[in-house]
């Protein structure tokens, strides 16, 4: 299982805060899991996940569409901050 | 920078600044310098009254981030503490939002590195702002300012 978490204007948008699931298939890369979780939703999701100042992290990590994922993770999506 | 003088708090209560310092200088008769910075929520942004500003942020990441932050600091002057304190939920106009204080023996690294935690906390950090004003709820953008004030300290690497 992984665990997903939606931020902020992310969250609002999709009305998901977080999500438990399997991961399809293990080393996938985050760019494959994210086409995944668009085709298991709608067109709304594709809009809000592949917009483009997007940001994702996997175990609190900012990391880039090629990190490749594995059971256990931790992985979010979220909106440039602004903290301070 | 002994990592037993870096502490980092994500909190809904406000601070005192004034024991906030004092802890600080205690740690080690080290310091000699100690330079602060404190965030406070306006009344007004881009021309709309804020009557509520809203928090929002990753819990452990949030932490983490600030702590690799001030480590890279640490790296970069000769620091002997540091104390980060950021405010979630809800705040309103002239509240407290967030401290940064650092010590080192001369004034120079406490100054610089105070201004560089805050600004690379303000674009690194995953907190999230959003304001109740006249015209409904916005969050707020990220600002080009933020990350040209972050970018001036990677050009003088």
């Amino acid at each position: 299982m992984v665990q997903v978490m939606f931020f902020s204007l992310i969250r609002e948008r999709l009305d998901t805060d977080k999500l438990s699931l399997s991961l399809p298939m293990p080393g996938m890369t985050l760019l494959a899991f994210t086409e995944h979780l668009i085709d298991t939703h709608d067109a709304h999701w594709r809009e809000v996940l592949t917009s483009a100042n997007i940001i994702k992290s996997v175990n609190q990590r900012v990391v880039d569409n090629d990190c490749c994922l594995s059971d256990g993770d931790e992985i979010a999506f979220f909106p440039p901050v602004t903290g301070g | 920078m002994n990592l037993d003088n870096v502490s980092v708090s994500v909190q809904q209560q406000d601070f005192d600044v004034s024991a906030e310092l004092r802890r600080l200088r205690d740690q080690s008769a080290q310091v000699g310098a100690v330079a602060s910075f404190v965030g406070v929520v306006r009344d007004i942004n881009d021309s709309q009254t804020v009557s509520v500003l809203e928090l929002e942020h990753y819990p452990g990441m949030t932490e983490q981030s600030i702590a690799d932050i001030i480590i890279m600091a640490g790296e970069r002057w000769q620091l002997v503490g540091a104390r980060v304190i950021h405010r979630v939920g809800k705040l309103l106009p002239t509240d407290q939002i967030v401290l940064v204080a650092v010590t080192s023996r001369h004034r120079g690294d406490a100054f610089a590195a105070c201004e560089f935690i805050m600004d690379y906390l303000k674009t690194r950090a995953p907190f999230w702002k959003k304001e109740q004003t006249e015209e409904g709820a916005r969050w707020l953008d990220a600002r080009s300012a933020d990350q040209a004030a972050v970018d001036r300290w990677e050009q003088s690497d």
